[in-house]
């Protein structure tokens, strides 16, 4: 009964956060953080995703910003190529990204730890060489749609109800508040569980009777269609896209900052995505080098490691807690 | 009943079971020997991590070697760990639920089950405790309670009581004891704690250097001069 009530009042407090973010925020903001908030809602869903894998199952992927990349192809393709409702391209990228996802995770689920993570930066490369070679659809003609060097070239289109930034901003943290649903309801009941046991112990999960390699070939399944689903909303979201804008090397930087924020945790997650879209938009908006958060990221890792393995939404509340505990102490002394 | 059948697995230059044969009838039956005698070797065979280079093994007339090991489990075989295994991010609940889910048993029966499983178990802590938060003795007893939920037909339990403190050891025991009736299991033992094989088994067979070397009435395997030798060194 207890229970009950306090997971009642922690779902309230979740759905006022939300609320305040998608009306507070636009408010609030100026268009420029209102800007970067939406990127912090895309990049919650890409830290989700590499959550799932590094901290639910334990499969180390350094490939995920061009799991993202293919998502936003897909979903520029489809924007330019067709007049699909917004959604419905979002499901689409999402699910083609999960096919492509899977297809690369296919050979990678006889390897795990180190080569893993090899592995995937390697296929990250190669993805990130095709589009470099290829570039990004921007209008043009088939499936490639490249148009060259043509002075006109058409932004892609976002929904219409979600034209502007403000709009956008809000079908964003919506996008990504749907993906955590379904998050959730996969480490609340049988994956979530069947994959608690193979990160703890394979062959104690296969003891069990759980199909280790389906069960993670599903994990990579569904942080393939997230991922792609996030590459869907950032296409909209930029209006244009580039190959350059998908280096191999972010991959690292979010495996980093996925850490720092608790790959284990949902809001993990959110913690990432700040650290990672909202902080460097912080230092630019005071003139300081974005440059310094690569040093601050390495020393975040290494804090959280030697500190809290569960992360900063870990870290965080538990520090609090204990600071509140002393001051109410340090309030009963004097008293 | 299991039949083992000239049982015999290798690695490399090493013979862990060798031409093993003895059969298992029924109740909880212990399985002993020296460090490195082929006794988790067995169980590994059975649970399908180690393909041995000969033998059969038939489990209640079916031929267990030939089944996919994520698949025995359906059909009835559970075991534990010589490490704790039990899952410390889930609840008490979770943890059973998690084998029950991938037994075959149904949906509907899921929540009965689980909790009919951990209240056999004497567990004195609630199902929505974490397993993080339990004792090494309580996390055993978790363990017991995934062995024997979803209609087991064989539970293999790998030193179950290894560094439980005496009391804990005795409700283990007690417990182990238990789980043929239960379940109508066969339980298979392995232990290095003679009281404890002695309190569970009504019989035990005795492994060294991957032979059988005794088997029959457990007090009657403990006297035997084989075992004595093996265990403590020739005189």
């Amino acid at each position: 009964m207890r229970a009950d009530r306090t997971q009642l009042i922690r779902w309230g407090v979740v759905a006022a956060l939300v609320l305040f973010v998608l009306f507070g925020f636009p408010a609030f903001l100026s268009l420029y953080y209102v800007d970067a908030m939406t990127q912090v809602a895309i990049y919650s869903m890409v830290a989700l995703a590499l959550g799932i894998l590094v901290g639910r199952v334990g499969l180390v992927s350094l490939g995920q910003v061009a799991v993202l990349a293919i998502g936003a192809w897909v979903a520029a393709r489809l924007l330019f190529a067709t007049t699909q409702p917004y959604p419905l391209v979002l499901l689409e990228a999402g699910l083609i990204t999960m096919v492509a996802g899977t297809l690369i995770g296919l050979p990678a689920l006889r390897l795990r730890g180190l080569y893993l993570a090899l592995i995937t930066l390697m296929l990250a490369g190669a993805i990130t060489v095709v589009l470099a070679t290829v570039n990004f659809p921007n209008g043009g003609h088939g499936f490639l749609g490249y148009n060259g060097g043509l002075i006109h070239i058409p932004p892609i289109r976002r929904p219409s109800v979600a034209a502007g930034d403000p709009a956008y901003f809000r079908y964003s943290v919506i996008v990504a508040v749907l993906m955590f649903l379904l998050v959730l309801a996969h480490i609340r009941t049988r994956p979530g569980r069947a994959w608690a046991a193979i990160r703890q112990s394979e062959p104690a999960a296969l003891a069990a009777g759980i199909n280790t390699w389906l069960y993670k070939l599903w994990a990579f399944a569904l942080a393939s269609f997230i991922t792609g689903v996030a590459g869907g909303v950032l296409a909209g979201a930029v209006h244009y896209l580039y190959s350059i804008g998908f280096p191999t090397q972010d991959s690292i930087t979010l495996l980093a900052v996925v850490l720092m924020g608790g790959a284990y945790s949902l809001w993990g997650a959110v913690v990432a995505a700040l650290l990672y879209q909202f902080l460097p938009a912080l230092l630019n908006n005071w003139g300081v080098s974005a440059d310094w958060l690569i040093i601050l990221f390495g020393l975040g890792v290494v804090q959280v490691l030697t500190t809290a393995p569960a992360g900063l939404a870990d870290q965080v509340p538990r520090d609090l807690a204990r600071l509140g505990r002393l001051l109410m102490r340090l309030r009963g002394d004097t008293g | 009943m299991i039949e083992v059948t000239g049982l015999t697995v290798r690695y490399g230059g090493v013979t862990s079971l060798d031409d093993l044969s003895l059969t298992f009838e029924q109740g909880t039956c212990g399985l002993i020997g020296p460090n490195g005698a082929g006794k988790t070797t067995f169980f590994n065979v059975l649970s399908g991590f180690v393909r041995p280079a000969g033998g059969t093994v038939r489990a209640f007339g079916v031929d267990l070697l030939s089944m996919a090991h994520f698949r025995r489990a359906r059909w009835g075989v559970r075991r534990t760990f010589q490490t704790e295994q039990a899952i410390e991010e889930l609840s008490v609940f979770d943890n059973v639920a998690m084998v029950h889910e991938h037994s075959g048993a149904g949906a509907s029966a899921r929540r009965r089950d689980v909790l009919d499983a951990i209240s056999f178990t004497g567990l004195d802590a609630g199902p929505d405790t974490k397993v993080r938060t339990l004792g090494m003795g309580q996390r055993r007893l978790v363990e017991v309670a995934r062995a024997v939920v979803g209609r087991p037909r064989l539970v293999l339990l790998d030193e179950p009581a290894a560094g439980l403190p005496d009391e804990e050891t005795r409700h283990l025991g007690e417990v182990i004891t238990r789980i043929p009736e239960h379940t109508g299991a066969l339980a298979i033992l392995v232990d290095h704690d003679m009281s404890l094989v002695s309190a569970c088994c009504q019989t035990t067979a005795v492994l060294d250097f991957g032979k059988l070397i005794a088997s029959g009435p457990t007090a009657a395997v403990l006297r035997d001069d084989d075992v004595i030798r093996a265990y403590l060194g020739v005189a």
